[in-house]
Order: structure tokens, then C-alpha cells, then sequence
């Protein structure tokens, strides 16, 4: 009998259960089409401006690439099928009438893609579909490429260019996404001129010069409303506050003033150039300069300069500082001046990119994202978070995601791991780790003696020593379920977790493989008679990858706080299909490099399914989160 | 920059007419950014009778950057470090509030005020300035001690 309170072991032990739990998956309680039907029903299909056949010809499409796509191969049996489906589709769609509804749901979001994707040689199959044609004319030279390459077109998604969609198209493609929001970026010229235009216009509302007003405005952290309302109130208190006299006669200039000594260096020649503000605190030009270079070099600090002066609060103004600092200083200054200005609005944010400069401009309220999850992308192309400025981690709302990093970072695997494999002592709760011997336990510590199978006293034993065959007693059913708990729990977590870390590491493999790819693209320009801009089919096809790696990564870490229900089902239906869709086009990076010109309608298409599996996972997940429908294990 | 002309003012004012209860010096007649300081424990406080040496630094940016405060002698206070550095927190010594006009006569002044009246809130010491709002009497028996053992006081009941 053994007891240990921090086996080396351990370790070795957490690997193994890593092993395990990856080929662990939760059972599925109902078959597919009772949960595809669920979903439909879920979902409550309002069709509103799709008629009834166009829903059926969609239908056909739904029944195509949810049953096709997650094979590896049979893009071309599905598209023969396809083509073989299309004259009877109405008969057909009429068997499956949820997922016509479903598909109708998804309607606008696929109208978009259509447009902005180009994927598609659909001439084939498009009947009457003016609007787009004249797109897919365009690109004429694609087709052809196509048509010689490899007959094989996509029509799963030519199937959406028919049935005359084209006049919804217009309504569709300007309408957002529901996780979408509405943001604006704001280059630094952006951000000085919607600062300057703000301290102008409470400068003529208030009579104050804007060098004040702008002190003012920073005092109030750029509350217009309240700032004006306050000083209305009482103008004296509130220019006190903000650190400004209220005497705004003086110019300000420097002046040699007879008998003067500056309080700082004391020096007292009778040529000492002196400034004073307004608060008539006097020192010398040379170290009122060297005093403000310090604050702004040093101390990075522009908005909140107070008079050298001593007990002194008023605020050091623009003019002051023009008048005494050097050029480059200015520049510096009017930077930090803008840094305060984004900082102190709740609707302006820094691009967290490195080096970047632009700032992100976005309504969304902190209070709002219990309901939202406000992804912008910046001037400089990084995809970031606008509540916590985190790298985009759609469909996972800011608070779960600060919950899982923390609790990934916790190295709370180790915690669960100690609950998961040992046990702790019934009366002094050491915690305990058998490695080998009989069932008789004696605390080290406490000398408690117990059974390690039952946990219940060893005196209750009698005479079945080492055999534990009792199951009733309390004592020791109570532990046991405790270890069996924390046991799922564990298991659970490794779950998520193994499945976010593996996204996380396959877009880096994927970007890796790329990289590779890249290289040899040009190679493939000379041998395939690809120009550069039909090659860049492949960058597309990555950035896809990435981007829905990333919305799977994330997916996982907000199931892990999803409560089990329909909803949930629904989910992990279109993270399936999303997963599978990236596993399909990650595999195409696979292929020998010789070999992608020829691969490239299906890599386009497969690229075009990928986006459209992640706009359908991301639409669905953010109506729930706006509408508050989901229910999670966890209070955020 | 005059830093040196300012510094050997303050000095020479420090010494003509000192503050209540503090002795300032130069640790070494050829540096002047380095004082000794004594200080006379306050009147109405548990470290009356005791005198505590203090190391005051000054930063070569004199009196743009603020200088630094520590006592050589050991002392049992909330606001100082009961450690070997001695340090002390003082907010007007602290960067973005120390103002180049400020004097060291008011920082000592300051200094000396805190023995009198300990600031709990802002204390470095948080177990000392907890027996002292919670304990006061058992804090002053502690301070008196230690006033007694290191700063040569009496020691008085």
C-alpha cells in the first residue's frame, strides 16, 4: 500500500490520456436525418422571397453537397450526379422538405458568395440568368481553362446561379451577414481630422480658443454632450478641473523678466528668457523645454501635462508647447495627443497589429457582447476582435474566449489530471496516488485507514480483505462518483481542447505547406501557361484554409461551454460540414505541385464550399448569440 | 544643465536653517547627489527619541526626475520596507507626479510627517499596516521596540 502526494509520473500519465481521449468522441443519441430534420424545424424557415420552385431546385442543391461533401473524392460523381438530378429536382426536393427549407434559410449568404467568388463555370447550367451572366463572361478565359483541364465543373454550385436569382442578388448582396458588423478604419490623418473637427466645433459652440477647448474635450474624455453641458453649468469649476485658467487674453511669449530666478535651476541672469502660463508659474525657457521633453519623450506623456510648478494643475496647451519645443517633438506630441484620443473613445480601437497605424472605428459597446461577437478587419488586413482586441475568434463570444485561454492556460489539464487519477483521503484529504499493492490504505499522513476501491473505512471491510466486493455502503459511493465525475469532466476538456489545438496547428502546417507551394508557383506559370493572376487561385485557396481553421478553433472552445440541446446539434452539424470541407481542400495542398493547375476547378470549388460552410456555421451561431438562444454550462 | 547650482542651494538652505528634527549631509564632500539624512522621531509617535538615518539619492536629471528616500536604520513602519533597502513609497516622489519646483526640504518634511502618521492605505509593509489599524496598541509596543533596539531610543511606555 502506497500513498504519494506528488508522483513524477504523472506526466507520462497526462500523455497517455491526451492518446485517448483524442479517438474519444460523444456518441451521437440520434441518426443524421432526425437531426437534419430537427434543424430545419430549429430553425423555423421563413422563405419570403424564394418561390416555391426555386426552393426546390435548391433542395437539390442541399441534398447534392451535404451528402457529397464529406467523401474526399467524389466531386465528379457528385456533379454527374448532379446533372443527371437537375431535370427532376423539384420531384426530388419534394422527399426532403426540411432541408429545402434549410437551404432556403441560407440563401442570402450563398447569393453573395456567388458573386464575390467567381468559382463557378456555370454556364452549363444557368438558364436565365442575365445579371450574372455578364459576370460570368468575364471571365471567359477561366472557363476554358476549365473546359480543358478537367470537365469537371462544379455544378453544386452552379446549381446556385439557377432558378433566376438574380433579382434577389441585389437585395441579398448588400445586406450584412449577422455576424458581421459595421466599422470603419481610420488611417492617423482620419483620426487628427475627426479630432480637430471635434475641438473646432466646441470651440465655436463654447467661445473658448481651441487649444483650451481641446484640453477641455480630453478632460472630458471627449464627451461633447456632457462637456458642454457641464460648462453651461458652471464655467469656472469645470475650466478648474480641466486644469485651465480662466484668464484667455495672453499670448503666449517668452520675455526676460528683470530680478528673475528660475525655481528650478536657479539661475538668475539678466538675459534668462522666462515662460509662464497663464498660472503665472515662471522658469526659465531652458528648463520649462527640458521639462516637457522629458514628459513627452520619457514619460510618453501629451494630454496631461501639468505647469512645472509645484501643487500647480493647469494643463500645458498646444500653443504653449509649439512655442517652446523643437519640431520633431511636436510630431511626437501630436501622436501621443492622438494615442489619448483613441484610447479615452469606447468606440475607437488600435489595430493590435504590430507596427500598424491605423485605428478601427466600430460601434459596438462592451455591454453588447454578451450578444455579439464584433470581428473587424483592419486597413492592414488583420482580422482582430473589437471587444478585446484579441485576433478574431468568431463564433466564440469575448468573455468565453478570456474563460477557455484562461483555463488552458491554467495548466488546468494538470488539475484534472491529479482529480481524474488519484484520490484523496476520505478524513484528511491528501492526495493520494496508488501505484501498485492491495486495496488497504494508510493515510502517510493521517494514518486514516481505508479501502481504495470503495473508499469507505477499512473496519467496515470485516473479513473481505482483498477483495472489495462491497457497493452499497455511502461512505464509499459518494467518493467514487466524485472520481468518476472528475473523470468525464477531464475527458470532456481533452476533447475540446485536442481538437482547437489541432486546428491551431494544422493552419500553421497549412501555411507552411503554402509557403512551399508558393515557391514553386511560378514554376508552374512557365509549365502550365497559367498567368500570375490564375495562379493566385492557390493564395485564395489558403487564406480560405485559414480563416476557417480559425472559426474551427474556435468553434471548439465554444462547444466546450455549450449545454447540450438541439441547437447544440445543429452546430455540430455545420462544424461537421465545415471540418470536413477544410479536411477536403487541405488535402488538395497534398498533391504534387505539377499536378495543381490541373486540380484547380476543384480546389476553386472546394475553396468556394469551405466559405460557404463557414458563413452558414458563423450566420447560424450569431442569430442564436443575438437572439440569447444558446445555452451554455457556464455563468458569463 | 544647472542641476548642480540648484542642488548646492537646497543644501546650503537645508543646513543654514533645518526643518524641524532633520540633519541633512553630504554622505561624501565630493558628491553631491548623495546626502545622509537624520531624522528625529516625532514628539507624539512610537519612534520619539529615536534617530533615524536616511540615505537621500539624487537621479543626475536633479530636479527633473524625483530622488529617492530610504532608511539606513531599521524601523518597523508601515510605509517602509522592512528589508535592507529601507524604501519607501511616497507618491510625490513618484514620476508623473514629482514637479521640478518641489523641494527636498518639503520631501524630508513629508518624510518625517509619515512617522507621525503612518499611511496604511498605501503601505508597502501590508502586514504592519494591518496590525495598525486593527492592533494599534500592539504596533506601537513593536515600533517603540525597534526604535529602541536600532534607532538608539529610549525606550518608553
Amino acid at each position: 500500500m502506497t500513498s504519494l502526494s506528488a508522483p513524477k509520473e504523472r506526466l507520462n500519465r497526462r500523455v497517455e490520456i491526451h492518446q485517448v481521449s483524442t479517438h474519444t468522441v460523444p456518441p451521437f443519441t440520434t441518426p443524421p436525418t432526425t437531426r437534419k430534420r430537427k434543424a430545419a424545424l430549429a430553425a423555423s424557415p421563413t422563405p419570403t422571397t424564394a418561390t416555391q420552385s426555386r426552393s426546390r431546385s435548391r433542395a437539390a442543391t442541399a441534398t447534392e453537397s451535404s451528402s457529397a461533401s464529406p467523401d474526399t473524392k467524389p466531386v465528379r460523381k457528385r456533379q454527374k450526379k448532379t446533372k443527371a438530378q437537375l431535370p427532376g429536382s423539384g420531384a426530388e426536393s419534394d422527399l426532403d422538405t426540411p432541408k429545402s427549407e434549410k437551404e432556403v434559410l441560407e440563401l442570402p449568404v450563398e447569393e453573395r458568395l456567388k458573386a464575390t467568388d467567381l468559382v463557378t463555370p456555370a454556364s452549363t447550367t444557368m438558364e436565365s440568368d442575365d445579371d450574372f451572366m455578364s459576370i460570368a463572361s468575364s471571365a471567359d478565359d477561366f472557363l476554358g481553362t476549365q473546359g480543358s483541364d478537367d470537365e469537371s465543373l462544379g455544378e453544386d454550385f452552379g446549381d446556385d446561379f439557377d432558378g433566376g436569382f438574380s433579382k434577389d442578388k441585389d437585395i441579398f448582396s448588400n445586406e450584412q451577414k449577422p455576424y458581421e458588423v459595421d466599422f470603419k478604419v481610420l488611417t492617423p490623418e482620419d483620426i487628427e481630422r475627426e479630432q480637430n473637427l471635434q475641438v473646432n466645433e466646441v470651440s465655436s459652440i463654447l467661445g473658448l480658443p481651441p487649444e483650451s477647448s481641446a484640453i477641455l474635450l480630453r478632460f472630458g474624455r471627449w464627451n461633447r454632450e456632457k462637456l458642454i453641458e457641464s460648462y453651461m453649468d458652471h464655467p469656472d469649476k469645470t475650466l478648474e478641473e480641466a486644469g485651465l485658467g480662466t484668464n484667455f487674453d495672453t499670448t503666449p511669449k517668452t520675455e526676460v523678466v528683470p530680478g528673475f530666478m528660475c525655481d528650478i535651476c536657479c539661475e538668475d541672469g539678466d538675459d534668462l528668457q522666462t515662460y509662464a502660463m497663464r498660472c503665472g508659474h515662471r522658469f526659465c525657457v531652458d528648463c520649462y523645454r527640458h521639462y516637457l521633453e522629458q514628459k513627452i519623450r520619457e514619460e510618453g506623456e501629451a494630454a496631461r501635462i501639468q505647469c512645472p510648478g509645484n501643487d500647480c494643475h493647469m494643463i500645458v496647451d498646444s500653443k504653449t508647447l509649439n512655442l517652446l519645443v523643437t519640431d520633431d517633438l511636436k510630431d511626437r506630441y501630436r501622436t501621443l495627443l492622438m494615442r489619448t484620443y483613441v484610447d479615452d473613445k469606447e468606440n475607437l480601437k488600435w489595430c493590435p497589429a504590430p507596427n500598424c497605424e491605423y485605428a478601427v472605428d466600430c460601434h459596438v459597446k462592451q455591454r453588447e457582447l454578451q450578444r455579439i461577437v464584433p470581428t473587424v478587419q483592419c486597413g492592414c488586413k488583420h482580422c482582430f476582435c473589437f471587444g478585446c482586441t484579441l485576433n478574431d475568434h468568431q463564433p466564440a463570444p469575448c468573455k468565453l474566449v478570456k474563460m477557455w485561454l484562461q483555463k488552458c492556460e491554467d495548466d488546468s489539464e494538470t488539475a484534472n489530471w491529479i482529480s481524474a487519477n488519484t484520490k484523496e483521503c476520505p478524513r484528511c484529504h491528501s492526495t493520494i496516488e496508488k501505484n501498485g499493492g492491495c486495496n488497504h490504505m494508510t493515510c502517510r499522513k493521517c494514518k486514516h485507514e481505508f479501502c481504495w476501491m470503495c473508499m469507505g473505512l477499512w473496519s467496515e471491510h470485516g473479513t473481505s480483505w482483498y477483495n472489495c466486493n462491497r457497493f452499497e455502503e455511502k461512505s464509499g459511493s459518494e467518493a467514487r462518483s466524485e472520481q468518476a465525475r472528475s473523470r468525464a469532466s477531464l475527458e470532456r476538456y481533452l476533447h475540446y481542447y485536442n481538437r482547437y489545438a489541432n486546428h491551431e496547428q494544422s493552419a500553421k502546417l497549412d501555411k507552411d505547406l503554402y509557403l512551399k507551394t508558393e515557391k514553386k508557383m511560378t514554376s508552374l506559370q512557365s509549365s502550365s501557361g497559367l498567368s500570375w493572376i490564375e495562379v493566385q487561385f492557390l493564395d485564395t485557396a489558403s487564406q480560405a484554409l485559414q480563416q476557417c481553421r480559425q472559426t474551427l478553433k474556435w468553434t471548439y472552445a465554444f462547444a466546450y461551454y455549450l449545454a447540450r440541446n438541439n441547437l447544440t446539434e445543429i452546430f455540430e452539424d455545420n462544424q461537421k460540414d465545415l471540418e470536413m470541407a477544410v479536411e477536403n481542400l487541405s488535402e488538395m495542398f497534398d498533391n504534387p505541385v505539377a499536378e495543381l493547375a490541373r486540380l484547380k476547378v476543384d480546389i476553386l470549388d472546394k475553396t468556394a464550399y469551405c466559405n460557404k460552410r463557414r458563413v452558414i456555421l458563423l450566420s447560424d451561431t450569431a442569430e442564436n448569440l443575438k437572439n440569447g438562444v444558446w445555452q451554455f454550462n457556464v455563468e458569463w | 544643465m544647472g542641476s548642480q547650482k540648484r542642488i548646492a542651494k537646497e543644501l546650503a538652505e537645508l543646513t543654514e536653517s533645518p526643518p524641524d528634527g532633520i540633519i541633512v549631509e553630504l554622505a561624501n564632500e565630493s558628491n553631491l547627489y548623495e546626502w545622509k539624512v537624520f531624522m528625529d522621531g516625532p514628539e507624539d509617535s512610537p519612534y520619539h527619541k529615536g534617530r533615524f538615518e536616511l540615505k537621500l539619492t539624487l537621479p543626475t536629471e536633479y530636479p527633473f526626475k524625483p530622488p529617492t528616500v530610504s532608511f539606513v536604520t531599521k524601523i518597523y513602519h508601515p510605509n517602509v520596507t522592512n528589508d535592507d533597502k529601507g524604501s519607501m513609497c511616497l507618491g510625490m516622489l513618484k514620476a508623473d507626479e514629482w514637479k521640478p519646483s518641489s523641494r527636498l526640504s518639503a520631501v524630508l518634511e513629508f518624510a518625517r510627517s509619515l512617522l507621525g502618521e503612518p499611511m496604511p492605505d498605501d503601505a508597502v509593509e501590508g502586514r504592519i499596516a494591518e496590525q495598525y489599524r486593527e492592533d494599534r496598541k500592539r504596533y506601537e509596543e513593536i515600533a517603540r521596540e525597534w526604535t529602541r533596539k536600532y534607532a538608539g531610543g529610549a525606550a518608553s511606555s
